[in-house]
């Protein structure tokens, strides 16, 4: 069916947004293959500021693959191979001369599995401000921290323990310490990888909740299995089926009148 | 007490039901016995083992723990000012030049007065100084050069048995063959028996086996010599092999891309584990003393091609450590911003350090062990004084070992013996440390 749908052209069917928000992320044409098999063939899309964009398709669909092109984590793994443009700002990511770990900086990530440091609290949201000298003193470093847990929803739950290990707090715990320790470098744009496919659905609640009130500074792209919660958090959403970008527009738009039968299909249970 | 209250539905008790679970008993029966059979297996491995171990445990401390104590004569000594500086020289250097049998002299004296024999009496006086060690006279002599105020005094001073004798109050030597076919004869047991009943033959601990260098006399050999350049081999294979092996692994793991090129070296660093010990001997004699030119028998050169038979697992053991590190902690890394070499060695390199360690120390306790590389480059030697130096002549732990067990005399077996105690001694020691740093290392992720 994949090889059937490759040769075919394709045309993304897209609905524009009424709120006419500023873009933040262009891509164009972007396609990865991993060795010979090809797991994006030609994706389009642009990304709004200060907004969350959901992308949401059943598994193996490439939604991952491309969320991991806007910071290059794809360049950690072996055989992966990335054509098209990626934009940020204008600024072409994919540029030989684009430092990387400058892009990562201005990308944050936030993983599948909470994935803290074997550090303590503190050291974990520091880490970052520090490899990138973004505090002057040590009051200035604890300033940081202390905001970037505030922000993460965190502070009141671990103020009294920040120099204990951040691998000993719960796994909602261990994803907002995951988050803080993201904003804690004041990036522009959030990647979040199935934040909460690993927590209970309490947890799921508090980072929704937290990704909400982020929207306000971040532009954050999330990826999530659970229609629900593309539907709870995003202004925006795109709809991805075995490496192509089916469909994509405003959250409401696409969950309650799909102009595709594709999406319509999944987002209706009927295959995913 | 709820069950009763819930009693189960009557389609599971009877009919068609009843025959289906009595198959899967079958088959659960024969999985518990396959499971059985298995545990008794290991069990019976496990008890071999330990019996293998006990059993050679059990033999070289039998054998060995009686080194550990020597038989020693305490006699008076007169340090007569007219022997031992006939001109009035009494500083360190006359004393040790000179004529050397004038301490000889002093010991005769000794004993003449200690055994009460008539002065004139030779047979008799030799018959005693048979007991004595040869190393006897050079050792009155480097105590007196040590401390020079002891000339003019007298003074109790303990002297090393032979050998022989050594093994005679050992129970070594037994006293019931025929006196033709026994190295100590029916007139040194009177002897031997009066000093005893005096209390001036008695055992006392062998501080000689720990502080001695190579000897032909048994009673005055140690493995000192052998310590320290063991010492010195395990400093420089510890100073090269650890950067060297760590480094190495870590660009081999993190870094270098996958292709045959790296496929081609990880088969080779595999192999290279596999190679037998003596080849590195080899090669350390071609390249470090043929062409480097760097001096034989030295702990230097044994511990560089030490240091070659340890890489491997170093790196072997160092690189599975790494791959052991989870994937999503160099994500971390990397998603916040920090480099490929920041992300290293900031996260990935802390908790790959319990198995490092542990890799490396077994690696050093190999390379402590080894024996036949050091053949080959001549740290098989016959060295009496302290190296000063690794590029001083040395012995090593094994070498020493391996020359001990090829001596005829009863007093060298225990000692061989006891020189495998004070290896597995270290072995042990090394091991320990491991596990200990393991613990301190370890942390959760």
């Amino acid at each position: 069916m994949s090889a059937v749908q490759a040769t075919v052209p394709f045309e993304t069917v897209r609905t524009p947004d009424a709120a006419g928000r500023p873009i933040k992320i262009h891509t164009r044409n972007v396609k990865v293959t991993y060795g010979q098999k090809q797991a994006l063939h030609g994706v389009s899309i642009d990304i709004a500021e200060k907004a969350v964009t959901a992308f949401i398709g059943p598994s193996g669909c490439g939604k991952s693959t491309f969320l991991r092109c806007i910071n290059r984590m794809n360049d950690t793994i072996a055989g992966a191979r990335v054509e098209g443009t990626i934009t940020l700002d204008d600024q072409d990511v994919y540029d030989p001369d684009l430092d990387v770990v400058e892009l990562r900086a201005r990308v944050g990530m936030v993983f599948q599995k909470p994935n803290p440091f074997p550090k303590s609290i503190f050291d974990n949201v520091a880490y970052g401000p520090r490899i990138h000298g973004l505090a002057r003193s040590k009051a200035d470093l604890e300033e940081i921290v202390v905001t970037s847990l505030q922000k993460a929803s965190l502070f009141n739950e671990v103020k009294d323990r920040l120099t204990e290990p951040g691998t000993g707090l719960s796994g909602g715990q261990q994803q907002r310490l995951c988050i803080a320790r993201a904003i804690a470098v004041s990036p522009e744009v959030i990647l979040m990888d199935e934040p909460c496919s690993a927590l209970d659905p309490i947890a799921t609640a508090k980072i929704e909740e937290l990704i909400d009130e982020l929207r306000a500074n971040f532009t954050i792209v999330i990826v999530t299995h659970s229609m629900q919660q593309a539907a709870r958090v995003s202004q925006r959403t795109a709809f991805f089926h075995l490496g192509h970008l089916i469909e994509e527009g405003p959250t409401d738009h696409v969950f309650t009148n799909p102009l595709e039968q594709r999406t319509l299909d999944y987002i209706t249970g009927r295959f995913g | 007490m709820t069950d009763r209250a819930l009693p189960l539905p009557p389609s599971q008790l009877s009919g068609p039901d009843v025959r289906k679970i009595s198959r899967i008993d079958i088959g659960l029966k024969r999985r518990y016995a396959a499971e059985r059979r298995f545990r008794t297996f290991g069990l019976m491995a496990v008890a071999l083992a330990l019996t293998f171990l006990a059993l050679l445990f059990g033999s070289i401390v039998l054998r060995g723990y009686t080194a550990f104590q020597q038989t020693r004569i305490t006699m008076i000594v007169d340090f007569d000012p007219a022997i031992i500086a006939p001109d009035g020289d009494r500083s360190p250097a006359a004393i040790m030049s000179g004529n050397a049998f004038r301490f000889d002299d002093l010991i005769a004296a000794a004993l003449v007065r200690t055994l009460e024999i008539d002065p004139n009496d030779e047979d008799a006086l030799y018959d005693g100084l048979d007991l004595l060690s040869k190393g006897s006279g050079p050792m009155l002599r480097s105590m007196i050069a040590a401390d020079p105020t002891l000339i003019g005094t007298k003074k109790a001073v303990a002297f090393y048995a032979t050998g022989d004798v050594d093994s005679f109050v050992k129970g070594t030597i037994p006293a019931d063959v025929p006196e033709s076919q026994r190295l100590i004869k029916d007139k040194h047991i009177v002897l031997i028996d009066r000093l005893k009943a005096d209390g001036a033959l008695r055992l006392a601990f062998n501080t000689a086996l720990f502080t001695n260098g190579a000897s032909t006399r048994p009673e005055m050999a140690g493995v000192g010599v052998a310590l320290v350049g063991s010492l010195y081999m395990m400093l420089v294979v510890l100073v090269l092999s650890l950067p060297l092996g760590v480094a190495g692994s870590i660009y081999l793991e993190e870094f270098a891309p996958k292709n045959r090129w790296t496929d081609l070296i990880e088969v080779n660093i595999n192999n290279l584990a596999a190679v037998p010990s003596i080849v590195y001997g080899l090669l350390g004699l071609a390249v470090f003393i043929n062409f480097a030119h760097l001096p034989r028998s030295a702990s230097l050169v044994g511990g560089l091609v030490l240091t070659l038979t340890t890489l491997p697992t170093i790196i072997i053991a160092t690189r599975a450590a790494l791959k052991a590190v989870p994937p999503s902690i160099r994500e971390a890394g990397l998603g916040i911003g920090a480099s490929k070499m920041q992300t290293v060695f900031h996260h990935v390199l802390p908790l790959a350090m319990p198995g490092v360690l542990t890799g490396t120390i077994i690696g050093l306790a190999h390379a402590l062990g080894e024996t036949a590389p050091l053949l080959m480059i001549g740290m098989k030697a016959f060295i009496v004084d302290y190296p000063s130096t690794p590029l001083d002549p040395a012995t090593a732990l094994p070498t020493q070992i391996y020359m001990w067990a090829t001596e005829p005399e009863r007093a060298f077996t225990e000692r061989t013996s006891a020189a495998i105690i004070v290896l597995l001694a270290f072995l042990l020691a090394m091991n320990s440390i491991a596990i200990l740093l393991r613990r301190a290392f370890e942390r959760r992720w």
